[in-house]
C-alpha cells in the first residue's frame, strides 16, 4: 500500500506503516522491512567507536583510494583520459545536461503554485530546526559561496570581451568565438547585458534548481517518508525494496565519489587561489608550503566546526560567512558605480528573464562554445555537487513546507546571486569601460577581483576581507560535505561516532594536499565533473520521485 | 533527598548503561524517587526509530518495563536534535532543568587522552548544571 509506487491516493495517516507513529503530525511514513543500520559494521579499534555502512564504505574507500594512488602515479596518462572523458560528455551530450537542468527548474518553481506545496517536511505539526537567517546562511554557504568570490568579476568580464568581439566563423562553418548566444559586437550597452545576463543564468534558477530537486526529495523521503537520508532513498518508489541492495549501494558511492572529489579538488585549488591572494597583497610566498598551511589550517577550522555540529558549528560559521560577505558586497555597490548597480539589477534582472529561453535551449544552438564550454561545464559541475548540496540542505530543512523551501532554495539565492553579480560585474565592467581600466581584464582569473578592489578606497582592507571570505567559504563547505560523506557511508545514520566526521575530513584534506603536491588536481577534478552525467539522470528520478511522494502526503 | 532521579538512555546502547539503569533502581528505591528516562534522538530517521514519535513509543515502554523492576513512578522524555552526536550534552543539560531533576545518574568511561579533544559526555554535563551527578564507570 503506501509503498506501492503504483498508489497515487493520498494516505490517511493511521493506516500508514503498521503502528509507526507519524513524525509530528500527520505525514505518509513507506513501510518497509529494511531497519536503519541493519547493513552496518559496528567496532571499536583502538578504542575508538565506529559505525559504518560496510559495503558503501569499504568500496567507496578502496575506490577513492585507488584513484588518488593511480592519479599521483600515471598523471601524464590519467589526465588526458578523464579530459577527453569530459570534452565528450560537454560536447556531445550537452543537450543532457541543458535538458536536465531545464526540467529541473520548471519542477521546482511549478511545485510553487500547487497544492502540494502546503506539504511540510516532517508532518504537518513539525517546526522548524533552524531559523531564517541560520538556515538561509547554510543553503547559501554550502550552495555556492567560494564561486561568487571568483566568478563575480572574471565571468561578467570574460563574457562582456566575448559579446563585444562578436561571431567569428572558422574554415569549418563553425564559430570560434566564445561569445553567447549572437554576441553583441561593437555594442556597447548590449554586450553589458548580453554578459550580465549570461553569467545570472550560470548563477541563477538552473543550479539551485538541481540542489532544489536532491534537497527536496531527500527530505521528503527522510522527514515524512522515514527512510534513511541517503541518496538511495529517493529511488524508492522506482526500485522497491531493491534500493536497499547493490543498486542502492552503487548510487551512495557514486555520492561519497562525487562529493569528496569535488570538495578535495575544490580544497585544492581554493588554497592555489587563497595564496596567489596572500602573495598579490602582502608578498607572502606563493609555494607549496603555503599551500599545505593554508589546507592544514582550513581542515583544522572545519575540524572544530564539525565537532560542534550543525548548530554551533556549521550554522554559526555560515553566519559569519554570510556577515562577511554582505558587508562586501554593501562596500562595493556604496564607492562603486551606486546608480550603475542600482538601475543594473533592474535591467540585469529582466535581461536574463529575457534571455532565459534562448539561453537556456537545449538544442539547435550556434554558441556551441558557449553552450558547451559554459553551460554544460557549469551544470556538469552543479549537477555533481547537488548530492552534498542536496542532502545537507535536506538535513537542515525539517519543519518547512514545500513552498517554502522552493522559494528559500530557489527564489531567494537567485536574487542574491542577481545583485552579487550585478554590483561585482558592473564594478568591474565600469572600471573597463568607463575608466579605462585595463589592469582587471588582463590580471590572472584567481587575482580579477582582488584587482578590482584595489581601484575601489580601502582596498587593503576590503581584499583582506575579501581573502577571508574564500577562506571561510571553503571552511564551510568542507565542513557540511565531511558531515554528508559521513552520513552516507554510515548507511544513514547522522548519530554515527565523531571520530568518522573526523576522519572523512581528514581524508579530504589529505587528498588536496597529495594531489597538489604530486599533481593531478585537475585531473581528478575532472573525473568529479563526469559524475554530473550519472547524476543528471539520478535526479531526473529524483523528479519522479518527488512529486510521487508529495502526492501521497497529507496536505 | 532525591526526588526524581534523570537518566540519558540510548535504546541502540542499552548493553552500555545496564550498570547505570541498575544503580538507579537502587537509588530510586531508596528515596522512593520518580525515575525520569531522558533519549536524545536524531529527528532523522535511525536505527531504533524511524520517527521521533517513535523513539518516545519505545522510550515509554522500556520506562514501564523498569518500573516493574523498582516500583517507582517514571517518566519517559524523547528529545530530537538535528545533530544529536554533539549536541548531546547541551541538550541533557537542558533537559536536567525540563524534567526537575535533582539526580542524574549516567555511564561513563574512565579518563582517557582523547578527553582533551572530545570530552565525556558525564564530565561535560557535570560542569554544566546544578543537580547532581553520578557518574557511572564499568
Amino acid at each position: 500500500m503506501a509503498n506501492d509506487p503504483q498508489d497515487e491516493k493520498p494516505q490517511e495517516p493511521s493506516t500508514a506503516s503498521e503502528g509507526i507513529p507519524a513524525p509530528e503530525g500527520a505525514a505518509n511514513l513507506i513501510d518497509t522491512d529494511y531497519v536503519i543500520g541493519q547493513d552496518n559494521i559496528t567496532a571499536s579499534p583502538m578504542g575508538i567507536d565506529v559505525d559504518l555502512h560496510g559495503k558503501v564504505f569499504m568500496v567507496s574507500s578502496i575506490v577513492i583510494l585507488l584513484f588518488v594512488i593511480l592519479t599521483l602515479a600515471l598523471q601524464d596518462q590519467v589526465e588526458p583520459i578523464f579530459d577527453s572523458m569530459f570534452t565528450f560528455l560537454t560536447t556531445n551530450l550537452a543537450w543532457v545536461f541543458l535538458l536536465g537542468a531545464n526540467v529541473f527548474v520548471i519542477l521546482a518553481l511549478v511545485l510553487i503554485f500547487t497544492p502540494l506545496g502546503k506539504v511540510r517536511i516532517g508532518g504537518a505539526d513539525a517546526t522548524p530546526d533552524f531559523g531564517y537567517a541560520g538556515w538561509f546562511a547554510m543553503l547559501f554557504a554550502a550552495g555556492m559561496g567560494i564561486g561568487l568570490m571568483f566568478y563575480g568579476v572574471s565571468e561578467p568580464l570574460g563574457h562582456y570581451g566575448t559579446a563585444m568581439g562578436g561571431i567569428s566563423m572558422g574554415e569549418d562553418g563553425l564559430r570560434t568565438d566564445w561569445a553567447p548566444l549572437g554576441g553583441a559586437e561593437g555594442d556597447q550597452a548590449g554586450a553589458i547585458s548580453l554578459s550580465m545576463a549570461a553569467t545570472i543564468f550560470h548563477w541563477g534558477l538552473h543550479p539551485w534548481g538541481a540542489y532544489a530537486i536532491v534537497g527536496l526529495s531527500l527530505a521528503i523521503f527522510a522527514f515524512n517518508k522515514g527512510l534513511p537520508l541517503t541518496m538511495r532513498s529517493i529511488f524508492y518508489p522506482v526500485l522497491g525494496e531493491r534500493v536497499w541492495g547493490w543498486p542502492g549501494h552503487l548510487i551512495d558511492i557514486l555520492a561519497v565519489f562525487a562529493t569528496l572529489f569535488g570538495l578535495a579538488t575544490s580544497l585544492g585549488l581554493g588554497a592555489t587561489q587563497a595564496s596567489a591572494g596572500l602573495n598579490y597583497l602582502f608578498g607572502i610566498p606563493d609555494n607549496n608550503v603555503t599551500l599545505v598551511l593554508l589546507i592544514l589550517g582550513i581542515t583544522l577550522v572545519a575540524l572544530g566546526s564539525i565537532m560542534l555540529g550543525v548548530d554551533k558549528g556549521v550554522q554559526r560559521l555560515s553566519q559569519l560567512n554570510m556577515a562577511l560577505a554582505l558587508l562586501l558586497l554593501v562596500f562595493v555597490i556604496a564607492v562603486g558605480p551606486t546608480l550603475m548597480i542600482a538601475t543594473g539589477v533592474f535591467e540585469n534582472l529582466l535581461g536574463y528573464v529575457k534571455n532565459l529561453p534562448a539561453l537556456s535551449m537545449p538544442f539547435g544552438r550556434e554558441d556551441a562554445n558557449f553552450s558547451q564550454g559554459w553551460t554544460a561545464f557549469y551544470w556538469a559541475w552543479w549537477i555533481a555537487w547537488s548530492p552534498f548540496v542536496g542532502m545537507f540542505i535536506a538535513r537542515v530543512s525539517r519543519g518547512r513546507t514545500v513552498r517554502e523551501f522552493l522559494i528559500a532554495v530557489l527564489v531567494v539565492p537567485t536574487l542574491a546571486s542577481v545583485v552579487w553579480m550585478t554590483a561585482f560585474g558592473t564594478t568591474a565592467i565600469d572600471q573597463v569601460v568607463n575608466a579605462g581600466i585595463t589592469e582587471v581584464q588582463d590580471a590572472a582569473l584567481e587575482l580579477q577581483l582582488f584587482t578590482m578592489l584595489e581601484y575601489l578606497p580601502l582596498s587593503a582592507i576590503t581584499s583582506f576581507v575579501g581573502i577571508v571570505l574564500v577562506v571561510v567559504f571553503f571552511i564551510t563547505s568542507s565542513d557540511s560535505g565531511s558531515l554528508v560523506i559521513d552520513s552516507i557511508t554510515a548507511g544513514g545514520k547522522v548519530d554515527a561516532p565523531k571520530p568518522q566526521r573526523i576522519f572523512w575530513a581528514l581524508i579530504e584534506g589529505a587528498i588536496a594536499i597529495a594531489l597538489l603536491l604530486g599533481g593531478g588536481l585537475g585531473a581528478l577534478q575532472t573525473a568529479a565533473l563526469t559524475t554530473g552525467l550519472p547524476f543528471t539522470l539520478v535526479l531526473l528520478v529524483g523528479c519522479y520521485a518527488i512529486v510521487k511522494g508529495l502526492m501521497s502526503e497529507p496536505r | 533527598m532525591y526526588r526524581k532521579i534523570m537518566i540519558p538512555v540510548d535504546l541502540a546502547h542499552l548493553d552500555l548503561i545496564e550498570p547505570a539503569l541498575a544503580q538507579a533502581a537502587d537509588l530510586a528505591r531508596h528515596y522512593g524517587a520518580e525515575v525520569c528516562y531522558v533519549g536524545v534522538t536524531a529527528n532523522t530517521p535511525g536505527s531504533v526509530a524511524r520517527t521521533p514519535a517513535e523513539y518516545q513509543q519505545k522510550l515509554e515502554v522500556f520506562a514501564n518495563q523498569q518500573a516493574k523492576v523498582h516500583g517507582q513512578p517514571v517518566s519517559a522524555k524523547t528529545i530530537s536534535s538535528p545533530d544529536p552526536i554533539a549536541d548531546l550534552d547541551d541538550e541533557l543539560i537542558r533537559a536536567i532543568d525540563d524534567v526537575g531533576a535533582d539526580l542524574v545518574v549516567m555511564p561513563t568511561h574512565p579518563p582517557k587522552h582523547l578527553d582533551v579533544i572530545m570530552p565525556s559526555h558525564g564530565g561535560k554535563v557535570a560542569t554544566h548544571t546544578k543537580a547532581s551527578i553520578f557518574l557511572i564507570r564499568p
